[in-house]
């Protein structure tokens, strides 16, 4: 399985995206924000980081790159790509999901292990998972999820809704919510449920010594899914 | 400007030197020579009150590929690696700006780091603000907080340890230090030192503003109440641009077209330039008009000080100027070849065609002050005699209520989320245990890093203040089953001019040297901040002490929370009960007099070296060494940690309960262990001659102590992790 991982000025975990993905079985590659195509590819990422150092607006300078035009064709034509982070916040503002990322609600960057709660599983991505509830580690200052009434109407319409923050038995109230996201939502698909954007990093869980193993489980299962 | 006398204190010169900068150069300096003799020689750039004493330190050692003079020390870890890293201060900054002064204090660092080589794998730092009644303290804690996170956030590197105090003597004068460990392979550093002739002399990186400008000037003064109108000389950072910077410098390194690289920090191109020439006993010739510059009519005054940020200046090979060039603008980023290596043994700087400036580099360097300042000796404290009955009206639980909840004792964890410290994936002991630990990526090592300092200790006896750093440093790694290597210190003192300071600064550096050379701990790298006092009001002397240890495999790594229940818990080093300058008597008793407890170096040796071997022969579980707040506090940060409870029995002491609980002896560790396993553990111990008994046994989720004291661990953990997120949240 063939997958890229986009390098932006400013991209900082797209070693470790690369790491996780290698050592799940992508065929990786790496791809410059300035080049024109995408290499042939079953599963294209945007890394977290602070791309054009968050300058503007998160997100919005990267939106723009030249290889963000291969991105989105690549997206409208079916293709997987997945947004973690800061990569979310170039999704949202390249119109790939519906949505905006807004500072956190107390104005801190979170560094912390979050639980999160799978909605459905009727896509590329959590099919075949045999849980629910997975512990993922979240790292941001602008991971707060808004949208208006009715593009939340839209997207709770078409299951768009990838993960809830919740607790570890996946009750979804405020209190499990580190950033005041709308609705605790930590995850969104588009429509078509190709392309899926989220703040939590799954390719920092990949080894019980570090912050967990969930990632490593969703990684697995995501080969799977594609293979 | 004419340039006189007057003009000369107002750059913070003396008269004397003033005098000596004219016989130097047979003449009267220009205004852009004289504004280059203040940088180089102020206090934070020649290191003039200090020089002769950090002379003592020992430096050497088996594991030592470069010590203190170049950018950042280096330390060998087997297999081709090196770790270089260091430790520098921004207090000044960070006390007129704290998001600013802090963020660059930070990438400062981590620039010193990459400028060797080395891609920054983790970043450290120890922050002291004033007492939490100070009116200032709070926004100060934000600020630093903010400005720590927004630049090592965004370049992507995991702050893994820290360390945070709260004091009154930092209400006019806080401290940010910042550490940074870098990976590079040993044959792949770089060094300052420029070689050869006519080589090409390069500008890389962000534009030269007016920011900044006399900024290492600043850091060499002290406040006074006009301190607000410091503001410009408080460098403003871009994260975003030093990351370009570290990824396109690390590119051109792993070719071979560098000859000597020298980031710009204090001092700008003035200090880069001249210790690159300096080093390389070479002659510099620089074009200003060639320097890519951020504002319009700057003078060659002001570029030559500049502190402008995320700038690096390198002698490159002739010839290479543009493969060099074409990474620089793959990356964004300026480039200029703004002058040449010469060999003259002058700086000379020429603008608008004409010759502004022509120095001897000797003068500005190897003939800069060296001052033997006046320093009075200290004497140790006469020991208190604590009345017995205060202790016995205490009760136990009341007291372990305000020790866990100190804010220097309780969980920091409100600074420590601010911090990504998990990017780079390799980040396997967080924040808030004994040491950080990182794996050197894609290998079984790690190496484990920590940030020490003990101001009370310090300002109660200085040598013993010093030694104890360098102790504490050291158990710190092991107590996560690092081998200690290395040390870097950053001194902050008050004045040098005052006889008190300046010998709590000797008798400091004299401990540290004495520590560092027993244990075979060697200083590689550091930084020296004096003047850390508004009016006449010094700070209490305080080093930081950032210790790095290499862990062979990272399975083996050690962490605080006791594991199972039924397991044995022991001390390892004796508790002899000394009260005086602990946080009991300090806090609980209000006596501030004594002396700090007494660092017995053999002990702290044998101790350490004995709890390795036990470590490397998988015995031991858990571990915590005993530092602020004494035994009783150590194992409730390890039930807290762990979620379990520990019974302690009653102990066979000739000492009270309260001091056997609080007291603060050094060279001591709790343990955990498998009870099938104390014959053996105990065996090897007593073979080693090391002072060891036993505590108790871990229960399920209470603390029971001499069966009359219960406390749960739910209590405990609220002592400890509410006090920071009230304070800032009231």
């Amino acid at each position: 399985m063939k997958s890229s991982v986009i390098t932006f000025p400013g991209s900082n975990c797209d070693r470790d995206m690369h790491v996780a993905l290698k050592k799940f079985g992508f065929n990786n590659k790496m791809v410059w924000h300035n080049d024109n195509e995408l290499p042939k590819s079953d599963l294209v990422v945007l890394p977290g980081g602070f791309s054009y150092g968050d300058y503007l607006r998160c997100g919005s300078m990267a939106s723009k790159s030249k290889i963000m035009q291969s991105v989105i064709n690549f997206a409208k034509s079916g293709g997987l790509v997945m947004g973690i982070c800061n990569g979310f916040q170039i999704l949202v503002e390249s119109g790939l999901v519906p949505g905006v990322l807004l500072r956190n609600k107390y104005l801190e960057f979170i560094c912390k292990n979050v639980f999160v709660k799978i909605k459905n599983k009727n896509n590329p991505y959590f099919k075949n998972l045999d849980k629910d509830i997975f512990e993922f580690h979240i790292a941001h200052n602008e991971g707060n999820y808004f949208c208006t009434g009715d593009q939340l109407k839209e997207i709770e319409d078409n299951n768009q809704v990838a993960i809830y923050y919740c607790n570890d038995n996946g009750k979804t109230d405020e209190t499990f919510n580190p950033n005041g996201s709308l609705k605790n939502i930590a995850g969104i698909f588009n429509k078509e449920k190709n392309v899926l954007g989220m703040m939590p990093h799954p390719e920092r869980m990949i080894d019980k010594s570090l912050s967990g193993e969930d990632g490593s489980l969703f990684f697995k299962n995501l080969i799977n899914n594609i293979k | 400007m004419e340039v006189n006398e007057k003009v000369a204190i107002d750059h913070g010169l003396k008269k004397d030197e003033y005098k000596k900068i004219c016989t130097l150069l047979k003449r009267i300096p220009n205004l852009t020579e004289l504004g280059i003799f203040s940088a180089m020689w102020n206090e934070h750039c020649s290191y003039k009150s200090s020089r002769l004493h950090l002379k003592k330190l020992p430096t050497t050692g088996k594991k030592v590929i470069q010590g203190p003079g170049e950018n950042a020390g280096v330390i060998d870890i087997e297999d081709g690696d090196a770790i270089v890293f260091k430790i520098e201060s921004h207090n000044h900054p960070s006390f007129i700006e704290p998001y600013q002064g802090a963020a660059t204090g930070v990438g400062g660092i981590m620039r010193d780091v990459f400028t060797m080589g080395a891609r920054p794998i983790a970043n450290l730092n120890s922050i002291h603000f004033g007492s939490p009644q100070n009116k200032r303290t709070k926004n100060l804690l934000r600020g630093v907080v903010h400005g720590i996170g927004g630049y090592g956030n965004c370049m992507g590197v995991p702050t893994i340890a820290g360390q945070t105090s709260f004091d009154s003597s930092y209400n006019g004068n806080i401290l940010v230090n910042a550490m940074t460990l870098g990976l590079v392979k040993k044959n792949k550093i770089f060094y300052s030192k420029a070689a050869g002739l006519n080589k090409p002399v390069i500008y890389v990186g962000s534009k030269t503003g007016r920011d900044g400008i006399h900024g290492a000037s600043m850091a060499s003064a002290s406040f006074d109440e006009k301190i607000e109108e410091k503001k410009p000389t408080v460098q403003v950072g871009d994260p975003f641009t030093e990351k370009l910077l570290l990824e396109a410098c690390l590119e051109l390194m792993a070719g071979d077209s560098i000859i000597a690289i020298q980031d710009m920090g204090a001092a700008g191109l003035t200090s880069s330039s001249i210790e690159m020439a300096s080093k390389g006993n070479l002659g510099i010739e620089l074009n200003l008009n060639k320097v890519p510059c951020r504002e319009t009519k700057m003078s060659p005054y002001e570029i030559m000080l500049s502190e402008s940020q995320e700038r690096m200046l390198i002698v490159l090979e002739n010839g290479k100027e543009e493969l060099a060039k074409k990474i620089f603008d793959k990356w964004n980023l300026d480039f200029a070849v703004i002058g040449k290596t010469t060999k003259t043994k002058n700086i000379e700087l020429f603008f608008d065609n004409e010759q502004v400036a022509k120095i001897p580099v000797n003068t500005l360097v190897e003939n800069s002050p060296m001052y033997d300042r006046k320093w009075k000796k200290s004497k140790l404290p006469k020991k208190i005699k604590f009345e017995k009955e205060v202790f016995s009206n205490l009760k136990i639980k009341d007291i372990l209520q305000k020790v866990l909840s100190n804010q220097n004792i309780c969980s920091k964890e409100w600074i420590w989320q601010q911090y990504d410290h998990t990017v780079m994936g390799d980040t396997i002991q967080k924040p808030g245990g004994d040491s950080g630990v990182v794996r050197v990526h894609g290998t079984e090592k790690a190496v484990a890093a920590t940030v020490d300092s003990s101001a009370v200790y310090c300002w109660a006896h200085p040598l013993t203040g010093g030694k104890q750093v360098v102790a504490e440093s050291w158990r710190n790694l092991i107590s996560v089953g690092a081998t200690p290597i290395a040390i870097t210190n950053c001194l902050n003192f008050g004045s040098p001019e005052k006889e008190d300071n300046m010998g709590e600064f000797v008798e400091c550096v004299k401990g540290i040297g004495e520590a560092s050379k027993y244990l075979e701990f060697p200083v590689v790298s550091g930084n020296v901040s004096f003047y850390n006092q508004t009016k006449e009001v010094g700070i209490k002397p305080t080093p930081s002490i950032g210790g790095v240890g290499l862990i062979k495999n990272y399975k083996k790594m050690i962490t605080m929370d006791f594991k199972e229940i039924n397991n044995l818990v022991l001390i390892i080093g004796k508790t002899e009960g000394h009260i005086d300058q602990s946080l009991f008597a300090r806090t609980i008793l209000d006596e501030k007099n004594g002396p700090p407890p007494e660092i017995n170096l053999f002990n702290e040796k044998n101790n350490g070296q004995s709890l390795l071997s036990l470590i490397e022969r998988d015995y031991i579980k858990s571990a915590h060494d005993i530092s602020l707040g004494g035994l009783i506090t150590a194992v409730s940060k390890m039930c807290i940690k762990g979620n379990k409870g520990i019974k302690i029995k009653r102990f066979k002491s000739l000492i009270s309960e309260i001091e056997y609980l609080f007291s603060e002896d050094q060279g001591r560790y709790i343990i955990e262990i498998d009870p099938k396993n104390l014959k053996e553990v105990t065996k090897i111990l007593n073979k080693n001659s090391v002072h060891h008994e036993e505590l108790g046994i871990i229960i399920e989720k209470e603390m029971i102590i001499n069966e009359k004291t219960k406390v749960t661990i739910d209590e405990l953990k609220s002592y400890n992790t509410n006090w920071l997120t009230n304070f800032m949240s009231s």
